[in-house]
């Protein structure tokens, strides 16, 4: 292939100060930037969804309706290894993303098992809080509290079940296709969108959690 | 610019990346890990200590989170101040935007709210109010 883009020397191309891709030089941006950009958009719109979450229980945590508040409920040590779990889980695919850049399917498959398995540990310690919580009778049909909290903490852990759902896929599919480029693309998304999900558990471990104990 | 081989554009090498590429990214995601241990830590120690003026921990809480965020987009989520990096700091100064607008707007117009309403007691007292159109 011949260049897309003007020599930097011709007449047109004026400065040569920049040859990266998106500031008129360099061609069109590749495939991969614009592929994570998209998903990238998509993220901050789930950020955004959540951030409403967020506000609403914000609002809603002191309308407790004489039932437990959020001091009484919450343990500390299992938030502690849920975010534990996660934050590991999150370096794991992050190890699973060099061993893809360097087409080492060992690695790769490796790294993602250790990636799935801590966030089924995440889960399950979330299961077991919610499943405490209903069978104390503080569902989240309890109290205006209970509903917000059940709705943020648990949209939360339906992205992880989905995640975990995507991750079983991506490793059938290094399996079955190899490192193929449209695989390597779906497979960035992945990892953009289970890194972020730590970023939201960041949130919602020190906002609700921890500050909700100090309350 | 030198010849790629039959690569559509838009498409990069099909060939992985270097050996060297893999001590510097390890590094980088070993880097952020212990960042993030490290606020982690921060944040539960601030949550049990008695050592920090009580309404100032969850103002500490708030700005650990925040730092640990950041942590996690440099290191994880790789974004940077390349050029080829501009759109998505772009959308996400943009998205942060939203979320500090919706977050302390909702908090703000709803504490608002409830100072002046009405306490519910005095409102017992007040006549039934019947819809219109309903017969009793």
């Amino acid at each position: 292939m011949n260049s897309v883009a003007l020599p930097a020397d011709s007449p047109g191309s004026g400065h040569a100060h920049s040859h990266a891709p998106g500031h008129g030089a360099g061609g069109p941006a590749t495939k991969r930037i614009v592929v994570a950009y998209g998903f990238w958009i998509y993220l901050i719109s789930d950020i955004i969804m959540f951030s409403a979450l967020f506000a609403a229980y914000a609002v809603l945590a002191p309308a407790t309706a004489g039932g437990p508040s959020a001091r009484q409920i919450f343990d500390p040590n299992s938030v502690a290894i849920e975010t534990a779990c996660l934050l590991a889980s999150s370096f794991a695919c992050g190890m699973a993303s060099i061993a893809v850049g360097q087409r080492s399917m060992k690695w790769t498959q490796i790294s993602l098992v250790i990636t799935g398995l801590l966030g089924f540990v995440f889960l399950l310690f979330e299961l077991r809080e919610f499943h405490a919580l209903v069978a104390r009778g503080d569902g989240p049909t309890h109290s205006a509290f209970l509903s917000a909290f059940f709705t943020l903490v648990g949209c939360h852990g339906l992205h992880i079940t989905a995640g975990l759902l995507w991750l079983g896929t991506m490793m059938a599919q290094f399996y079955a296709k190899g490192f193929r480029r449209d695989i390597q693309y779906r497979y960035m998304c992945f990892s953009l969108f289970w890194h972020a999900l730590d970023i939201i558990w960041v949130a919602i471990f020190s906002l609700v959690y921890l500050v909700g104990m100090n309350l | 610019m030198s010849v790629q081989g039959d690569i559509a554009p838009g498409y990069e090498s099909e060939e992985g990346e270097g050996r060297e590429g893999i001590r510097e990214g390890v590094r980088s995601y070993l880097l952020g890990l212990a960042l993030a241990i490290a606020l982690t830590l921060a944040s539960f120690g601030v949550a049990r200590t008695h050592i920090i003026y009580g309404p100032g921990i969850p103002v500490a809480l708030v700005a650990l989170a925040i730092a640990q965020m950041g942590i996690h987009l440099v290191f994880f989520l790789h974004i940077t101040t390349a050029p080829d990096n501009t759109n998505n700091v772009l959308a996400l100064a943009f998205g942060v935007l939203i979320v500090f607008v919706l977050v302390f707007g909702t908090v703000w117009v709803m504490a608002h709210m409830n100072h002046n309403m009405m306490p519910m007691q005095d409102m017992t007292g007040m006549p039934q109010l019947t819809r219109p159109g309903q017969n009793e």
